[in-house]
């Protein structure tokens, strides 16, 4: 146990110090050189500015985690029923994978404003269907990619079996493609609530973190935008872990340590 | 009735292009039940394209193979076999006894029986405490012993290997053989086995059939008259070199025969 808490320990302790350090030089140059405001906002004032808008920085984190949760669900599914459907046809895998590419090509901030013509711009839909898009293209390339890059021992293995296709989806296509989803998820579940500030940031409703941060900041409140920034930062976090968490109790203990998605 | 009978077989790959080869031709050999019959040749004699012709993985140019007297295709559809690879082929996200019991639920049987005969399998390859171990925490040669015994979980009369033992380490490797004489001996079950040893081969077979590249064709029929009284003593008795030499000789006979004209050939 107290091996198992000086490891913990040491694992931890040198980022921690990092992170203390660069915030005191931060603050330090700050005082140090006064800067003003606007240039750089010392940390001291972005924890205070955070302490006294926290109800305020919640309800957009609300609001932001929200957008974020809906695209990154309803993403992920369509994306692992499009990978399915690539799987089992091949003319379709021909067509709709140089339109994913073509698509992904595109800016966002393009699609969002597009969306925001299509849709009211009180409505919360054209930022939930960006992070849709986004999370769908990410589960679609990793899940069709584990479905079908199936291990040659274990194709031939269940042809001598006469195994049926549809056995062969169930007890092989599908566990191999498992691992794929998690990565998807770990890479899908930050950039969810990146779109989703992106998409704020570019008009509908001014409720969520990405509009609070462009206009504390167009109000020249540097150190309550900076306050909101660290609420995205920590909303990210949240999002990422559990997204962790989430593979940690789906597939415990084995499958994340065979590497096989080379990260 | 023979376990295998292979007749008048031919296998061309991509006919008709510039890139066709003959990997088999006039092929013919005829399996006993109880037999253990090694493949052994040069790479590209076909050996492996004659197992995977037999496990019917792949269809024959012309010719027939008939397996327990079924078509080989037939014997497929049937289980008539169990098959082992040079990787152990487990899946990762099984259990080593989910693992054995993937051809058991293949074939519709239910939990109990499944349980009952992965734990006899176990028993069988002397691994019977790592039923619930996942496959990665087992070394190469447990591997392929849970390979094996996933291969005889249904009990088929019939047993194909493709250079099972070819990725482990020597020792292992010895280990592993007379194990698979023990397993094969315990369920009579006859054993074809594709090898690039000679060692191995002669340790292992009752028969040894010597292959050659371009066309793969078989050459010689070496008999092994041992018996089943094989131990690490045979490794060492002098008849083992003999046997080792003839087989030897047989493949030089076989690799060199295309070019080097004059050279013996029956």
């Amino acid at each position: 146990m107290s091996r198992r808490g000086t490891a913990l320990l040491a694992g931890i302790a040198p980022p921690l110090l990092f992170g203390v350090l660069l915030l005191g030089s931060w603050e330090a140059i700050v005082r140090g050189f006064e800067l003003k405001p606007y240039f750089l906002v010392p940390p001291s004032d972005i924890g205070s500015g955070f302490v006294d808008n926290w109800g305020n920085i919640w309800d957009a984190m609300r609001v932001s985690g929200t957008n974020a949760a809906f695209g990154l669900v309803l993403g992920t599914f369509a994306g692992v029923l499009m990978a399915f459907l690539l799987s089992r046809f091949k003319v379709l895998d021909e067509l709709v994978t140089p339109m994913s590419i073509a698509v992904n090509a595109i800016p966002a901030f393009v699609l969002v404003s597009v969306f925001n013509n299509m849709f009211s711009t009180t409505s919360d839909v054209p930022r939930r269907l960006m992070v849709t898009l986004v999370v769908f293209f990410v589960v679609l390339v990793n899940v069709a990619k584990g479905l079908r890059q199936v291990d040659a021992t274990h194709a031939e293995l269940m042809h001598s079996y006469a195994a049926s296709n549809w056995e062969i989806l169930r007890k092989v296509r599908v566990p191999n493609a498992v691992p794929y989803l998690f990565t998807a998820l770990k890479i899908a579940a930050p950039l969810s609530v990146i779109y989703a500030y992106v998409s704020e940031y570019f008009g509908g409703a001014q409720n969520g973190l990405g509009s609070r941060i462009a206009s504390n900041i167009a109000n020249s409140k540097n150190a309550v935008g900076w306050a909101y920034v660290l609420g995205a930062c920590l909303l990210g976090l949240m999002f990422y872990l559990i997204s962790i968490a989430m593979e940690a109790v789906v597939t415990p203990g084995g499958l994340a340590q065979r590497d096989r998605d080379g990260s | 009735m023979s376990a295998v009978e292979v007749a008048g077989l031919r296998k061309v790959f991509n006919p008709g292009k510039s890139s066709q080869v003959d990997a088999l031709v006039d092929v013919d050999l005829v399996v006993q039940p109880g037999a253990f019959v090694t493949l052994i040749g040069p790479s590209g004699c076909g050996k492996s394209t004659l197992l995977r012709l037999i496990a019917n993985l792949t269809e024959p140019t012309v010719g027939s193979i008939m397996v327990n007297g079924k078509t080989a295709k037939h014997a497929r559809l049937d289980q008539e076999y169990g098959m082992a690879f040079q990787q152990a082929g487990l899946f990762d996200w099984r259990t080593v006894a989910k693992n054995i019991e993937l051809p058991l639920e293949l074939k519709g049987w239910d939990r109990a029986k499944r349980r009952a005969r992965s734990a006899e399998m176990l028993e069988l390859v002397k691994l019977p405490e790592f039923g619930d171990h996942m496959p990665w925490q087992l070394s190469g040669g447990m591997q392929q012993r849970i390979a094996i015994a996933r291969a005889l979980a249904a009990h088929p009369p019939l047993l194909l290997m493709d250079e099972p033992f070819g990725a482990l380490d020597e020792m292992t490797r010895e280990h592993m053989q007379a194990e698979l004489l023990r397993i094969c001996a315990t369920t009579n079950t006859t054993v074809i086995f594709v090898t690039h040893s000679i060692p191995e081969a002669v340790y292992l077979s009752s028969q040894v059939v010597v292959m050659s590249p371009r066309p793969g064709r078989i050459t010689h029929l070496v008999d092994v008259p041992f018996g089943n009284d094989r131990s690490e003593d045979t490794r060492e008795a002098s008849s083992f070199f003999a046997k080792i030499t003839e087989v030897r000789e047989a493949l030089r006979g076989a690799e060199f025969q295309p070019t080097a004209r004059g050279v013996d050939d029956r």
